[in-house]
Order: C-alpha cells, then structure tokens, then sequence
C-alpha cells in the first residue's frame, strides 16, 4: 500500500496507517543519510520545487537536501507576500509551474489554506511546508519519528505543547498528529495565547507550565515570536519568560526520561533554557536530522512511485 | 491474480541439496571464506543467504557476515509499476569494502533486480568482487549479468511464473512452476 | 400597455390578503384584483402554480458604482436583482467616491433610470466619506431622494459621532443603517472565532466585535429615540439585544441575509474565497437563532447584502481576499429553503420580510398590491427546481459559495411598473 493521495497538506486528513506508512519510510532513509555516499538514484529526472513565501532556511535546507539526497533535481523559488498587490498570483504561480513541468511543489506561505489553492491548479504533488497558523505537517512527522525512535511508541505518551498555541501551525500539525497516534496532549500556554475551544481537538489546556508539564514523556516546546508581545497578547517578554519559559527546575516536573523537543530556531533564554536546550534530555539536533529522513520518505511516497495521481480519480 | 501450480521444480530435499552444493562452491572458487560476506536480497534471497552461512560455517568452521539489502529506491521501473513498493530497511552490519560480497536471491529472471542491488551496494563501499547466487536461473536476462552459482537452471516460457517458498516465510519449501488462470 | 397576471395565488399579506385572483395592470398600476379578469390586448402572464406577491424589494445591495465597475454596475447589479425576483434595491453609499452628497445621489438616480431594469434607492453616507467624522449633507441627499443613511462598510465607531447622526437624521425621518463591527476586537480577522478558526488556522472575529456595536447603537438609539436599522445580523447575541430593543419599544429593526442563515463556518475550511463575508459565517447556534429571529420578528427583513467582486480579487489567498457574497440571485431560493420549505416562515411572513417590511423602513410607498399600488410584482414558483450555476448570474460578481445547490422554490417572474424584466427565470430586455 501507498499513499493514497496526491498531496500532503495536513496532518489532519492522514489516517493512522498512512501515519505509519511515512514513519515506516522514513527509517531506511535516516540510513541513507547516515552513510558516505548519502545518495539513491530513485527520484532521478524529478523535479522538487521549493517555493518559500516565508523565510525559512531551516525547512527549506531540509526539504532541499530531502530531494538532493533521492537524487530529484531540486529549485528554491524565495518570495516574499509583503506586498500581495504587485507580482503574480498564487493562481497564477501555480499554473507557470505546471507548464514547467514540477513533479513536486513543497510550499511554505503565511497564509492559511494556500496549499490548498496550490494544489486545485496543479497536478504535481504539493506539500505543505506551513501555512499561516494552520498546519505544518511535515514537522509533526518528524516529531513524532523522533518520538517513535526514542520512546518505542508514541500511544499512551503525554505529550506537552508549551508556548504560542494560538499562532503555531506546529502545534495543531502535533496535536492532530499525536492524538490519532494515542498520546495524551496537553497544551500549555497564557490564555491570550491559546486558540478557542481547542480542548474540541481533544487536548487538555493548561495556563500553569508547573502543572502542565508534570509527569509528561514529552516536553514539546515552541518558538515565541516577539511580534506577539507587541500586539499586546503578553506584557512582556521577561515575564513570558519568567511564566513559560522551559527551565531545568521545571523540566524536573516531567518524567525523568522526557524528551525536549523545540522546533527551531530557539529563542534562548526566552522560551527555553541554555542549559535544557543542551542538555540531556533535548532531542532537538536529532529532530533536524529526522526531518531530512521524514521529508524523503515523502518525496518517495508522493512522487516516487509509478502515477500516483492516477489514483486520485 | 488467480495461481496455479504447474508443476515442482525443486521440493525440500532439492533445495537443500542445491544450497548444500552452492555453499562448497562458494567455498571453493574463494579459496576459503575469509573476506566472504553474503548479502541476501529483500525479500527470499534474505533466508537463502542465512542458510547459505549455516551450510558455510558448518563446512568452514567460519560465520560470514550477512546483510540485507532492500533494492527498492534503486529499481528502474518505479515510474511504471502502480503499486508503490513499500520500502524495508537495509541492513549491512559490515563495511563492504575490501569484501567478496555474495549476493543472494531466488530467482534469476530478467536481471534487473541485480542491476540495482550492484548499484545499492556499490553506493554503500567498494567491494573486492561481487558475486550472484541464485536458487533459480529461469533465463531471458534484459541485462548483461549472469549468476556464479546457480542452484537450478530451467528454460521457462516468459508468461510462466516462478516462485520460491521458504519456510521462514511461507509453509514449507520448494520451487515451481506456476501459472495465472485468471 | 395592459398586462394581466392569470389565475395565481396572490400573496398581499399588507392588504390581508391570500388567495387566487387574476390581477390587472394598467399603465404601470395595478387597475385591478379579481376573478377571472379579462382585458382586450392584454399582455397574459400564466400564473397558474405560481405565487403572486409584492415586487421584492432588497434593501441592502452594493452595485459598486461609481467608480468600481469591475465588481458591478447599475445596469449588471439591476439585471442581477431582475434575475432574483426583485423589483427594487436599495445601494449602500460606499462606491468611489462615496456617496456622501445630493449629486452623487442624483447621479445614482439618473444612471438608474437609464440603465437600470429595477427601481434603485440611494442610501447616503453617514459621515463624508464614510469617514466616520463629519456628518454627510443629509439633509440634501433626502432631498434628491436618499432613503436612508448608512456608512455600511464601515462601523461609524466614533460613538458621538454616532449619536449626532442619529439626533440629525431622526428630523428627515431617515433610518440609520448601522454596520456594527468593533474594528480593534475584529483586528485582522477573516472568519467566525471558535472551533474552525482553530481548526483552520485563521484569524477569528468574535462574536462580541458584532454585539458590542449592536448593543450601543441600541442605546444610541434609546437616547436619541432615532430609528436604527441593525445591518447583517449574525449572531445569536445581536439578535437577542435587538429582541430586547423591541420589547422595550425602540425603533430598532434589523436585517439577516440568506447566507447568515444558510450557512455556518464549517464551510470555510475549503479555503473558497468565496466563503469569506463581513459579518463572517458564524457558528449554529447562532444560524439557529437566526432563523428564531426571523421566525418570531425579531428580524424585519431578509437583504442580502449582494457584494459582487472581480473574480480576479477573489481568486487569491483567504487571507487576502476581499470579504462579500453576492445574494441577488439566490436570496429567494434560499430563503425557500432554510424558512419557507422547513415551515419556519410561511409564504406571507417571506412577503412581508422581503417587501412589506424593507418597503415600510425605507419610506417607500410599495409591498403591496392593492388597486392604484405601483405594479412591482413579483412572481414565485414554489415548485421550480434549479441547480445554482454563478456563470449564469446576471451579476459580474461570480462569488457565491452556493455554486452547485440544487434550490427549490424560485422567482419565474419580475415585473417592474408593469414592465416584465425577467420571465422563466431569463431576463427578458
């Protein structure tokens, strides 16, 4: 079996066994990253095309690499949205790549739902690199390997989303990710900070990171952005830090063997702690490793194989 | 896809038998097995190639190391099949350079899937030499390759079916011949 | 030029009346209500099955014109409202420029009886320029024949400002249309918050940027003892506030559009820009109440709020797409099938939420068929079938998220001072 689907564009659409399927994948495929000659001819004459409307070096580097390493010819197209009056259109963009031939269209956009217009006018696969607030898939994928690969298992595991859940498409990619998986998830965060009625996603919601992160296997900790404290959602970042920020002390509430986890790039000292981020207990180099593997399973996964548009009917 | 069986190219006994004299030849042509490795290929040429250092390290008094290799990001008709293999790990618990690597499979067909294997191989080291053991030569080779040990060989009709069944996998062992009544 | 309307089932609910009778027209007035009527050279219109009501009037229409033609004209927003079953449509002011003075009005008036197919009613800006500063010269613009003031669009979220419009109006017995949206609480929104906003990751409005607007232009209007028309209700809240203005006995009414009560939030998550509308799609509880508001009068009116846009401006990200649904061409259809079909409203509560009531808040002597009434008729074949196609709009806006609904219960003709501007469902010119 494959997957049965012509893009990925979220976390929430994928069933438990396509889930599985990439995590599956993309184990042989760390091994190729592992090895001296960390190349497979297997998407030779393929074309991955990277288009950033936001900038990202680090999903950009590993979406490119992802590719290199299959052996697809990959192209990075940075954009910016700044100005949504002058320049060509999504539609429009989209209708120039398919002329051109992409196999492959990873996009990242700050716009929710721009994947999905994306992939109405193209029938190369698209990927959804993050869009807006509203899904990041490739990044619960590789979250959840990392936490396949360090813990056994992700079903039965609580699992605790610290920070910015309002505005983190990470955060919903994992919460839907990991609830179908069989964790427990709790997000933790200030009020202002967390989305309406996500309990519905079936999370628990805490305000206090002490409660929050007790007994937890993961610590799952986002990006603050600063631009939220100038909208006036938290005083300040002192006291974000002083509240939220995922210190030593505090990681002694978790289990003793818990994951740190942070998608990057960390905010030092903000949301997280020198001393956590180095420390024993931070996965967070080997989620960028993973991230490479994940994004090749799903390189193979949608374009690697025969037509696998031809299953979309 | 409906099978049936034709006819019984090897039973137990013949493959057995088929290993048993493999093994003496690998033995033989090496002159010992001291740089030997047998990597057996995803999915019946990973048993033949444990039983293969069973027979070895029973006449040798030697193990081999043994690998696995899974060939499927290195197969040339991915863009043609519908189903989209699975991928499997590869597991080579040895560096292959400076090795004899024997590569293991079932059935010798077309050779495409050696090609490939050469080339996953050859993408994790430089080998010494690479040999091909195969329980089964059915002919009508697409590519310039040949086997060094061959266990059976048997002209088959290009719409026959081969397969092999082997125990660690199926019910019992044997090889034949089958065809497609649907 | 006689026309006589044959053997429907005449729906006159300001008159009381609801039976089958031939109706009359007589240079471009009803002449005559009647059995078996018949008339030497008499254009015959068989209303056989058919409904007979009062030309629908939709109070609350952006023909963008002037100065945003791409979008609509009068000529194509006119056809669009013919194709709706609507005889007549009152346009908000927020063109290019705004409609803020008597000549803009009277430009509006005199392009309208040139192009247009329906009556058209100037609404004048609140503020000069929709600002929401100084007071629009409203006292002019009723002179050239603005029938109310609204700054819709906009909030006018200044609120003395608000207060003063509303004392100044009140002496030309204006209404005041209130757009009512807190733009601080709305910030960059594009949909309902709650559930689906989280689950799509979009920026919420709140139910509450509507209903604190709501709540203090009821009180504006209290003090002032004003007449304030709520636009676009959407919420369970707002509805409940003006239940509450009603019960104390303000002069408060209020709008819904068929979208607000066909839909909920659920239906952005195709990402459909086309799905994007101000106020957004909210949740079903308050559809619900929508539909209550309707059914015990609370809501007045049914207006769609018929906001066309190039299809190029809607053919972008969510986030970047401008907001507007347009609604003259299946506001009837619709309305059959979330309140007639379901028993919520019967046949003559429609009538009067799509005529009698927008007619009597607009001052306009229509939404009714007695003899002498103007000849704007409306005819409606409960029976009808058809599956929404926008390409067939007569609207240039193509933004409608009911693309593909089969409806039930359409408009089969227009008639516009005995003029018939649409017959079996095609424009007839």
């Amino acid at each position: 079996m494959g997957l049965n689907r012509k893009d990925l564009l979220g976390v929430k659409d994928l069933t438990v066994d396509e889930i599985r399927l990439i995590l599956e994948t993309a184990g042989p495929m760390k091994d190729i990253i592992g090895r001296q000659i960390k190349k497979v001819p297997t998407l030779r004459g393929k074309t991955v095309i990277n288009l950033f409307y936001e900038p990202s070096t680090r999903t950009r580097t590993s979406f490119e690499l992802a590719g290199k390493y299959m052996s697809a010819d990959t192209i990075n197209i940075s954009t910016s949205t700044s100005s949504v009056v002058k320049g060509e259109t999504l539609k429009d963009t989209a209708k120039t790549l398919e002329v051109m031939g992409a196999d492959v269209v990873v996009i990242r956009h700050a716009a929710a739902g721009a994947p999905h217009i994306l992939s109405k006018h193209l029938s190369a696969a698209v990927i959804n690199a993050g869009d807006g607030f509203h899904e990041h898939p490739t990044q619960a994928l590789l979250d959840m390997f990392t936490i396949k690969e360090k813990k056994g298992s992700i079903s039965g595991l609580k699992v605790a989303i610290v920070g910015d859940i309002l505005h983190s498409r990470v955060a919903r990619s994992n919460i839907w990710g990991l609830t179908k998986m069989g964790a427990e998830v709790r997000v933790v965060g200030p009020s202002t900070l967390i989305p309406p009625e996500v309990e519905k996603l079936g999370v628990t919601t805490f305000t206090s990171l002490e409660e929050g992160l007790r007994d937890t296997d993961v610590i799952m900790v986002l990006r603050i952005q600063l631009e939220r404290q100038q909208k006036g959602l938290f005083p300040t970042i002192r006291e974000y830090a002083r509240h939220y920020g995922v210190t030593a002390e505090r990681v002694r509430l978790a289990r003793p063997d818990a994951l740190v986890m942070h998608p990057g790039p960390i905010n030092r000292g903000v949301e997280i702690a020198p001393e956590v981020a180095d420390g024993i207990q931070a996965v967070i180099n080997e989620q960028v490793t993973n991230g490479v593997a994940v994004r090749m399973a799903l390189l193979y996964l949608l374009a690697g194989g025969g037509n696998p548009h031809e299953a979309i009917s | 896809m409906a099978l049936c069986e034709k006819a019984v190219i090897l039973d137990a006994d013949g493959i057995r038998r088929a290993l048993t004299r493999i093994a003496h030849e690998i033995i033989e042509k090496n002159k010992g097995v001291d740089s030997i490795a047998l990597i057996g290929i995803r999915r019946r040429g990973v048993p033949l190639a444990e039983r293969l250092a069973r027979r070895i390290s029973e006449i040798e008094g030697k193990e081999v190391p043994i690998g696995i290799l899974d060939i499927t990001l290195y197969r040339d008709d991915l863009t043609t099949i519908t189903h989209q293999p699975v991928i499997h790990k590869t597991e080579i618990p040895f560096a292959v350079d400076s090795k004899t690597v024997v590569l293991v499979d079932d059935v010798l067909f077309t050779g495409r899937t050696v090609r490939a294997a050469l080339d996953a191989i050859i993408d994790l080291g430089r080998p010494e030499a690479i040999q091909l053991a195969v329980l089964v030569d059915r002919g009508h080779r697409e590519l310039p390759i040949r086997a060094d040990y061959v266990g059976k060989n048997l002209p088959t009709s290009k719409k026959e079916i081969i397969s092999v069944y082997l125990t660690e996998l199926d019910e019992l062992d044997k090889a034949v011949i089958e065809v497609d009544t649907a | 030029m006689k026309l006589l309307v044959k053997g429907g089932k005449i729906i006159d609910p300001a008159n009381n009346f609801s039976k089958a009778a031939d109706i009359l027209v007589v240079g471009g007035k009803i002449s005559a209500v009647g059995q078996n009527l018949c008339a030497d050279g008499a254009e015959i219109i068989d209303a056989q099955g058919k409904l007979v009501c009062p030309g629908f009037i939709d109070m609350h229409v952006h023909l963008r014109e002037p100065g945003l033609e791409a979008k609509e004209t009068i000529a194509s927003g006119t056809r669009a409202a013919a194709r709706g079953g609507f005889t007549g449509v009152a346009c908000m002011p927020n063109t290019k420029p705004v409609v803020d003075s008597q000549a803009l009005v009277e430009f509006i008036k005199s392009r309208a009886a040139a192009q247009g197919v329906v009556n058209v009613y100037p609404i004048g800006a609140i503020t000069k320029g929709s600002a929401g500063g100084e007071l629009a010269e409203i006292g002019d613009m009723k002179l050239a024949g603005a029938v109310a003031v609204s700054d819709d669009g906009h909030p006018v979220t200044n609120s003395q400002v608000m207060r003063l419009a509303m004392e100044y109006t009140k002496m030309f017995d204006l209404p005041v249309i209130s757009h009512c949206e807190d733009l601080d609480l709305v910030a960059d929104g594009v949909m309902n918050e709650g559930y689906y906003s989280t689950v799509y990751g979009l920026k919420g409005i709140s139910r509450a940027a509507e209903e604190v607007m709501v709540a203090r232009d009821i009180m504006l209007a209290e003090l002032t003892g004003a007449r304030l028309h709520i636009a676009h209700i959407s919420t369970a809240g707002s509805v409940e506030l003006v239940r509450m203005a009603k019960k104390k006995g303000l002069k408060v009414s209020a709008e819904a559009t068929p979208h607000h009560f066909a839909l909920t939030d659920e239906v952005v998550g195709s990402y459909d820009t086309s799905t994007k509308v101000n106020p957004p799609l909210r949740g079903t509880d308050d559809v619900k109440a929508v539909k209550e508001g309707l059914r015990d009068g609370t809501i007045d009116v049914i207006a769609t709020d018929h906001a066309p846009h190039a299809v190029e401006e809607k053919d972008v990200e969510y986030n970047y797409a401008p907001f507007g649904i347009v609604g003259l061409e299946t506001a009837v259809g619709l309305a059959f099938r979330e309140l007639v079909n379901p028993g919520i409203l019967s046949i003559e509560e429609l009538v009067r939420k799509m005529s009698c009531s927008p007619a009597r808040i607009l001052g306009l002597n229509k939404g009714h068929l007695g003899v002498g009434a103007d000849a704007d008729i409306t005819l409606i074949d409960p029976d009808r079938q058809e599956i929404i196609d926008v390409n067939k709009f007569a609207s240039k806006g193509k933004n409608s998220p009911f693309g593909g609904w089969k409806l039930t219960g359409l408009p089969v003709a227009t008639i516009v001072g005995g003029r018939v501007v649409m017959r079996d469902r095609e424009l007839v010119l």
